[in-house]
């Protein structure tokens, strides 16, 4: 690999632009898609290797090559910022998601709770989220036991395509909480697609425990393996 | 693949630093290998490593090739595997078969 194309695969994983990687077996000439104009066969296996999220050898006539999609890693957002997000941040990034705190209280929402783990975002939840535009790789995780703030939150999360939500509370607080979406219009399935309590029920009761049930239930989902809440 | 490490961040970090550095990535699997295709495994000529290529079974065999890489420049396609011989002498325990590809940075 020439170190022109590590810091284009770079700048691509930074500015979260979704590069395939194509190396031709065995002598290693390499090319980028969509950077670079490829024969319709490669530029074909590159897109459907982008989609699938997928690396993979594919043959085309005489040669070989690999091709290694760079999907932009998936996002948690993190609504409050409170002792279990600090908990929950660094176990999320080590998983390999790109974390994002929102939380509108300032107390909470510092750089010193947080180090460089986290986007932090001080906004109010729905507008925090409008404009982070949850989407098919994205999971939502309201922490802040506060309908002011996890209510707003959970309206966006319900009307977006988030693989994963959770909220943070008791079943009565959830009871209260499905009962509140309800009268806000919000239809049963939808609201079922809350996961509450959050978190795969490892009898979690410290804020690392919680946080650890939390991300294991997020790469279920991810992983195509959370069934109602839990492992299916 | 969105690797949980940006392994080339690393690499990338370590030709900064005036290292040679050798990649080493996973393309083919067959059985139960532990890593999937896109797995990367980072070398230096000085010895350091990130990422991995398997569950720990044959990293030592790829950065002994990686330093060839490095001294010669031509990249090499490995195959590790039960029904090859080799595997006795890397350990690739878990029955898998699987190809490595080693190149420099350069």
């Amino acid at each position: 690999m020439t170190p022109e194309t590590l810091e284009i695969l770079q700048a691509a994983r930074a500015t979260r632009r979704p590069v395939a990687l194509l190396t031709r077996m065995p002598d290693g000439a390499q090319c980028l898609h969509p950077d670079e104009a490829l024969p319709p066969a490669l530029a074909e296996a590159a897109e459907a290797a982008l989609l699938a999220d997928k690396a993979g050898p594919v043959t085309v006539g005489e040669e070989t090559w690999f091709v290694q999609p760079q999907t932009p890693p998936p996002r948690m957002i993190v609504v409050g910022a409170v002792h279990v997000a600090q908990a929950l941040v660094p176990m999320a990034a080590a998983a390999g998601f790109s974390v994002i705190i929102v939380d509108p209280r300032r107390a909470f929402a510092t750089e010193e709770r947080f180090a460089a783990d986290a986007e932090l975002v001080t906004e109010w939840p729905d507008e925090a989220l409008e404009a982070l535009r949850p989407d098919s790789r994205t999971a939502i995780v309201t922490l802040t036991h506060d309908p002011k703030l996890d209510d707003p939150a959970l309206d966006v999360a319900l009307r977006s395509g988030a693989f994963y939500i959770g909220a943070l509370g008791s079943r009565r607080t959830h009871a209260k909480r499905v009962a509140r979406l309800q009268e806000a219009g919000h239809g049963t399935e939808a609201i079922a697609r809350i996961n509450a309590p959050v978190g795969l029920d490892i009898g979690a009761v410290t804020a690392p425990e919680i946080a650890l049930s939390i991300v294991a239930q997020v790469v279920a989902a991810r992983r195509g393996k959370l069934l109602g809440g839990k492992l299916g | 693949m969105s690797g949980t490490e940006d392994i080339l961040e690393t690499a990338r970090a370590w030709r900064a630093e005036g290292e040679s550095v050798a990649l080493a990535t996973v393309v083919e699997t067959w059985g139960s290998s532990p890593r999937p295709a896109g797995s990367r495994l980072a070398v230096t000529v000085s010895g350091r490593l990130a990422g991995s290529v398997s569950g720990g079974c044959i990293e030592g065999a790829v950065a002994d090739v990686a330093q060839q890489v490095m001294k010669t420049g031509t990249p090499q396609l490995l195959d590790f595997g039960i029904t090859d011989e080799r595997a006795w002498e890397v350990g690739l325990a878990c029955g898998g078969k699987l190809k490595v590809f080693v190149e420099p940075l350069a």
